[in-house]
C-alpha cells in the first residue's frame, strides 16, 4: 500500500515493519504499514493525529502487540514473536514521550542510573559516572540531584532523553517529544536531537514539528489512515509531494 | 482562642451544676482512686503496645501482599487472585471483635499440636487478619493511584515487570497512601484493647478489674486518658503528613 518503496533495501534494513496491523476496540489505526530504517538514519514520520504515529512507535518498542504483520530489528530480533524477550528489546530500543513520564520519587541521576543499574547491571559508581558524564553533556550537570519537580519542561524532556540513552540504545524512537512544551522550550530539546543525529544514532521520530523534519531527516514519512502513503526525502516530500492528502496536510501544517 | 476558653468554662459551669455531677464526680472522676489504680494501668498498657507493635508490621506485609495478588493480571494467576479478593471480601465484613472471638475461642479448641494456644497470640493474629483486608485495599488504591505512563516508561527502560513493581510503582504508591496507613495505624491501637474480651490483662481488662473491685469507674477514665496521649500525636503526625504529600503533588503536578 506504501506509494513508494524506501531507500533501503531489506537486507540492510535495521528496522523492518512489514505489514502491520492494529487496532484498539475495533477501530484500526494501523492497516498494513511498511517501512524500512536503515542503521544511522534518521526518519521523521509526519500525520495527523490518529493517522498512527505514536501507535507504530510503541509497537516498535514492544508496549502495544500488533494484531497481524512483522517487525524485525536487525533480522534477529523478531518484535511481534510471541515468545520474544521484550525487556531485551527494550535495552536496544529506546523511547522518549510526550509527557516525560520521568520517576517522581527519585533524583534526576537516580532516573538515569535506575536502568543501567538494574537491567545491566552496571556497578553503582560506574553508572553515576557514565550518567553524570550524559546529564553535562545535555545542559544538565547542576540538576543531576534535584528532583524532576524542580524542573522545567525543556529541562524534564532533556533529563528523559538522557534516560533512554543511558542504556545505550542502537535506535531511538521519540514520540512528539515537543508537544507539551512552552515554545520557548521546544529548541533546546530539539538541539538534543540534532545532536544526537549528528552523532549517528539511528532515529524514528513522530513530529510536529515540520521546519524540524525538514532540517534534520534523511526521510520523511508521511503517514495517513495507518499506512505509510508517501515518503522521500525532505526536500522532494515538502515541496513537491506526490499525493493530493500529503499537499492538504502540508498546507494545513503551514496555517497553523 | 479566646471563644474556645469561654466555650470550655460554659460547658464546665453547666455540667458541675446538673443534679447528679457530684456523684459522677465520685465515681469517674476519684483522685485518690486515680492515684492508686493509674500505675496498674500503665502496667496493662504495655500489653496493648506489644500486641500493637506486633501486629502493625505483620499487617503491612500481609496488606502490601494481597494488594499485589489482587493486581495481578496473568491469567495463570487467577487462583491466587481469587483468594486474596476472597480474604478481602470475608474480612472487611465481619465485625473485628468477631474475628477476635471466633479465632480466640475457635482455634485453641481445635487443641492443634505446634500451635500457640495463648488466648493474647490469637487475638493479635485476629487483629492482624481484620486489619490485614483494610489495609491490602488502602495499597491497592495506592497502587492504583501511580499513573500508567509510569509503569510503560520502565518497561520501554528494559525493566521487567517485578523490577517495575519494585522500583517505580510502589515507592510511588506507599508515599501516596501513608496518610490513610496512619488513619489504620490509629484505629489499630485503639482496638488492641478488643482483645481484652479473650482474658488477657491489658489496659482495658484491668481497668474493668479495678472497677468492679471499688465500684468506681475512674480506671476506665485513666485508661482513656492513656489512649488519647498516644493517639493524639499520631493524629497531629498523620494531618501533617497529609499537608505535606498534598503540597508535593501540587508542585508535581505544575512541573
Amino acid at each position: 500500500m506504501t506509494a513508494e518503496a524506501g531507500p533501503s533495501s531489506a537486507s540492510t534494513a535495521m528496522l523492518e515493519v512489514a505489514r502491520v496491523w492494529k487496532s484498539f476496540d475495533g477501530l484500526s489505526v494501523l492497516r498494513g504499514l511498511d517501512l524500512q530504517v536503515s542503521r544511522h538514519e534518521a526518519v521523521v514520520l509526519i500525520g495527523a493525529s490518529g493517522s498512527g504515529k505514536s501507535t507504530l512507535l510503541r509497537c516498535i518498542n514492544g508496549l502495544e502487540s500488533v494484531d497481524a504483520g512483522s517487525i524485525t530489528l536487525d533480522g534477529d530480533l523478531e518484535v511481534t514473536d510471541l515468545d520474544a524477550d521484550l525487556d531485551r528489546l527494550r535495552r536496544r530500543v529506546g523511547i522518549v514521550f510526550q509527557s516525560y513520564n520521568l520517576f517522581p520519587h527519585m533524583s534526576v541521576i537516580d532516573n538515569v542510573m535506575l536502568a543501567p543499574r538494574k537491567v545491566l547491571g552496571v556497578p553503582r559508581e560506574q553508572a553515576r559516572r557514565q550518567a553524570a558524564a550524559l546529564l553535562a553533556r545535555f545542559g544538565l550537570a547542576d540538576k543531576a540531584d534535584e528532583f524532576p519537580d524542580r524542573l522545567s519542561g525543556g529541562q524534564s524532556q532533556r533529563a528523559a532523553i538522557v534516560r533512554a540513552l543511558a542504556m545505550e540504545p542502537e535506535l531511538m524512537l521519540f514520540d512528539e517529544i515537543t508537544s507539551a512544551l512552552d515554545p520557548l522550550l521546544v529548541s533546546e530539546v530539539l538541539d538534543a536531537v540534532r545532536d544526537l543525529r549528528a552523532g549517528g544514532l539511528t532515529i524514528v521520530m513522530a513530529t510536529h514539528e515540520m521546519q524540524f523534519a525538514r532540517d534534520v531527516a534523511d526521510r520523511v514519512c508521511f503517514l495517513h489512515e495507518g499506512v505509510v502513503l508517501e515518503q522521500g526525502p525532505p526536500e522532494a516530500l515538502f515541496t513537491a509531494p506526490r499525493q493530493q492528502q500529503t499537499a492538504d496536510f502540508l498546507a494545513r501544517a503551514r496555517r497553523a | 482562642m479566646a471563644s474556645l476558653v469561654g466555650f470550655v468554662v460554659v460547658i464546665s459551669l453547666l455540667v458541675s451544676r446538673t443534679p447528679g455531677w457530684p456523684a459522677v464526680q465520685e465515681t469517674f472522676f476519684n483522685g485518690e482512686e486515680f492515684v492508686a489504680t493509674f500505675p496498674g494501668l500503665l502496667e496493662a498498657f504495655w500489653l496493648n503496645v506489644r500486641i500493637f507493635l506486633v501486629a502493625e508490621p505483620l499487617i503491612l506485609v500481609l496488606g502490601l501482599l494481597v494488594a499485589l495478588a489482587r493486581n495481578l493480571r496473568a491469567p495463570v494467576f487467577l487462583p491466587i487472585r481469587v483468594l486474596a479478593t476472597a480474604y478481602v471480601d470475608v474480612f472487611r465484613g465481619i465485625p473485628t471483635i468477631l474475628v477476635i472471638f471466633l479465632l480466640g475461642f475457635g482455634v485453641p479448641a481445635l487443641r492443634l499440636q505446634g500451635v500457640p494456644n495463648e488466648a493474647v497470640f490469637w487475638g493479635t493474629m485476629a487483629l492482624v487478619l481484620s486489619y490485614g483486608a483494610y489495609v491490602a485495599e488502602v495499597f491497592r488504591a495506592g497502587i492504583d493511584s501511580v499513573h500508567p505512563s509510569q509503569r510503560m516508561a520502565a518497561r520501554s527502560l528494559g525493566l521487567s515487570a517485578f523490577q517495575t513493581d519494585r522500583h517505580v510503582v510502589l515507592p510511588q504508591a506507599v508515599r501516596n497512601v501513608v496518610p490513610p496507613l496512619m488513619n489504620d495505624f490509629i484505629s489499630l491501637q485503639k482496638d488492641t484493647a478488643l482483645v481484652a474480651v479473650l482474658g488477657p490483662i491489658e489496659v482495658l481488662r484491668q481497668a474493668q478489674i479495678d472497677a468492679s473491685f471499688n465500684f468506681n469507674y475512674t480506671p476506665y477514665v485513666g485508661a482513656a486518658l492513656i489512649f488519647i496521649s498516644l493517639t493524639i500525636p499520631m493524629t497531629r503526625l498523620a494531618d501533617w503528613l497529609q499537608a505535606r504529600t498534598a503540597r508535593r503533588r501540587r508542585a508535581g503536578s505544575m512541573a
